[in-house]
């Protein structure tokens, strides 16, 4: 039954990604990318971790995606990929992706040879609930979400001041 | 009222974050649009949370969604700045392609 | 025979019952949205001292139906320089995703037949708020593409300005219900009902009632918040070059928003279902607030100017967002105590 759900998602969030790379216009690119978030939002549910599928529809889909959005309609950008074209071939990146994709591989398959994780854990009916992460992340982790504030606020001060328009 | 899961192994799970991660170098790699490059990096952060939060399920656990609630926030802040970077160079040069931005190379 | 039937069917009573809910709301939805388009030009009519239609059938009853016989007809015009596919997404993403925001919320007590509990919502998820929340703000791409697809300076001028408006007005709506949240204790919008048994969230928490109400008009771009579509000076905005059917779609959003909007206020401050003494079902309860605030956004629209779009944003950051954080600071200082 998971299988039977897993795999239409798995395979619409591949396509869309491959859309987002392979598509001419920047927002057929957008509304892809927005198209596989989605995906993974029924991923993360499949997943039990309701919390965060709702947060990556929130905050992903709903915030900086929008942001993209704005930011393409800004600089109406509609024509200006036409000239689809690859960039120069770069012997180094060519060899460190070629790398990094064999190491993926491998890894993934030590992973499945080993056997260990053949099925989930059994959890409780809280796993994954607003309540259940919301109590992890203000006891074990308030040092980490304090700092994702500053991080937060240091962004959107360093975004206003690099997006403004000089005022002499 | 449950509806029954026979459950999978976590390697398909990998697998598709491996996939989506993949996708996101490439895109980085081969496009130009510097928006779109900025699209394959959140693909990637995505991948990742895809494994983070499977790994969370197959351990029961909730790190893994602290950790990918983490990766949200930065890629929020990423790209507030990233596209503010973006618009603050295309005052200067009315383009998005990236080889064009080359001042900086003597 | 029969029995066999219901034997085979047994395991998926779960997906049977969820079906058939979601194509009545769905159905139900769609049905309000020609009556509330005649309730409104009824009530603006009388606002402004006129009659209002009123030639078609009892009281102009019928004149919704022939309009939209009209819409259904009309020859549907997609100008040489749009982009085909978003064109025709743009109208679409925005009913479903209105739609689909109103499947967790409830309207009732959990009734029974034929020995299956029915709760009457589609799904009953422990995040319902949460989940409105993030399907309303899937809507503003509707108006985005809209904007961006349709090839015209205003239509981009229209999606430019509701999808600033939006987010920063969605802020303001997410803080206001957050101290709700804080009162109650659960997102799920049956709790809140529950908690409300005896005293409406309105009385405990004005502030929040008036934030959370500004803030949806203006997420509803309802006047006098409806700048995206101000028809004086941005020729309707977003929604320019769309004609018949496509035209109508938007309007059918717009009205299911609001919609879902009343609902939701009903449920957060108005206390759901709850009577409060007055003889009446839960569901008539329910409907008559929910009416009650329909009227309340008409009347709203007949009486206020259109704000200009630079004072919109200043109220919206410099006005509204502080006074909802404030808000949310001292709610949360009296649930700690």
């Amino acid at each position: 039954m998971e299988l039977l759900i897993f795999y239409p998602l798995a395979g619409l969030c591949v396509i869309f990604a491959l859309g987002v790379v392979f598509n001419k216009n920047p927002i057929g690119s957008a509304m892809s990318l927005i198209a596989m978030m989605l995906g993974l939002a029924g991923i993360f549910v499949l997943q039990q971790a309701h919390f965060i599928a709702i947060l990556q529809i929130i905050i992903y889909a709903g915030a900086i995606m929008v942001l993209f959005m704005f930011v393409i309609m800004l600089l109406n950008l509609k024509g200006d990929d036409a000239v689809w074209k690859k960039r120069e071939k770069n012997t180094l990146l060519t060899v460190l992706t070629g790398l990094l994709i064999a190491g993926v591989l491998y890894k993934v398959l030590e992973i499945t040879s080993a056997g260990e994780f053949d099925s989930p854990a059994h959890v409780l009916e809280t796993f994954g609930t607003v309540r259940e992460v919301g109590t992890i992340l203000f006891t074990e982790f308030v040092l980490p979400f304090e700092v994702a504030s500053i991080l937060l606020l240091v962004a959107m001060i360093g975004a206003v001041v690099l997006a403004k328009s000089k005022v002499d | 009222m449950d509806i029954s899961f026979d459950a999978i192994p976590l390697a398909h799970y990998l697998l598709l974050s491996a996939t989506l991660f993949v996708i996101g170098v490439m895109g980085v790699l081969m496009r130009r649009n510097a928006i779109v490059v900025f699209m394959s990096i959140e693909i990637m952060l995505n991948a990742v949370n895809i494994s983070l939060i499977s790994f969370d399920r197959y351990l029961n656990q909730h790190d893994g969604q602290i950790f990918s609630f983490m990766v949200m926030c930065v890629a929020a802040a990423e790209v507030s700045v990233g596209l503010a970077i973006i618009i603050a160079l295309f005052r200067n040069k009315p383009t998005v392609n990236l080889d064009e931005f080359n001042i900086m190379k003597s | 025979m029969i029995d066999n039937t219901i034997e085979f069917l047994e395991p998926y009573t779960y997906l049977i019952i969820g079906s058939i809910k979601a194509l009545v709301i769905a159905g139900a939805l769609m049905g309000v949205v020609p009556g509330l388009v005649w309730l409104e030009r009824r009530l603006m009519g009388r606002f402004q001292v006129r009659l209002g239609p009123n030639r078609v059938g009892p009281f102009g009853l019928g004149q919704p139906i022939s309009d939209s016989i009209k819409l259904l007809f009309k020859e549907s015009i997609i100008q040489s320089s749009a982009d085909k596919f978003l064109f025709h997404l743009a109208p679409a993403i925005v009913v479903f995703t209105s739609i689909v925001a109103f499947a967790v919320i409830p309207f009732g007590e959990p009734i029974t037949i034929f020995g299956q509990k029915i709760g009457l919502l589609v799904a009953d998820v422990n995040i319902g708020l949460l989940f409105v929340f993030a399907i309303s703000g899937m809507g503003i791409y509707g108006i985005v593409l809209a904007g961006f697809s349709s090839n015209n300076k205003y239509s981009l001028m229209g999606g430019l300005r509701s999808s600033a408006q939006m987010i920063s007005y969605e802020l303001t709506l997410g803080l206001a219900a957050v101290s709700v949240i804080a009162i109650t204790g659960s997102l799920s919008l049956t709790d809140m009902v529950k908690g409300q048994e005896v005293i409406p969230n309105i009385l405990i928490q004005p502030l929040a009632f008036l934030l959370f109400f500004t803030a949806g008009v203006a997420e509803t771009n309802r006047a006098p918040f409806d700048l995206p579509e101000a028809e004086q000076e941005l020729v309707a905005g977003f929604h320019t070059e769309y004609s018949g059917m496509k035209f109508a779609m938007f309007f059918m959003g717009e009205y299911i928003n609001m919609v879902t909007m009343s609902a939701l206020i009903t449920l957060l401050f108005l206390g759901g279902w709850n009577a409060y003494g007055l003889p009446l079902w839960p569901i008539l309860a329910f409907a008559g607030k929910v009416a009650v605030l329909l009227c309340v956004f008409i009347w709203l629209r007949s009486t206020y100017p259109r704000i200009r779009y630079d004072r919109l944003m200043t109220f919206g950051w410099k006005f509204l967002l502080p006074l909802s954080l404030f808000n949310l600071l001292v709610t949360s200082v009296f649930v700690v105590l």
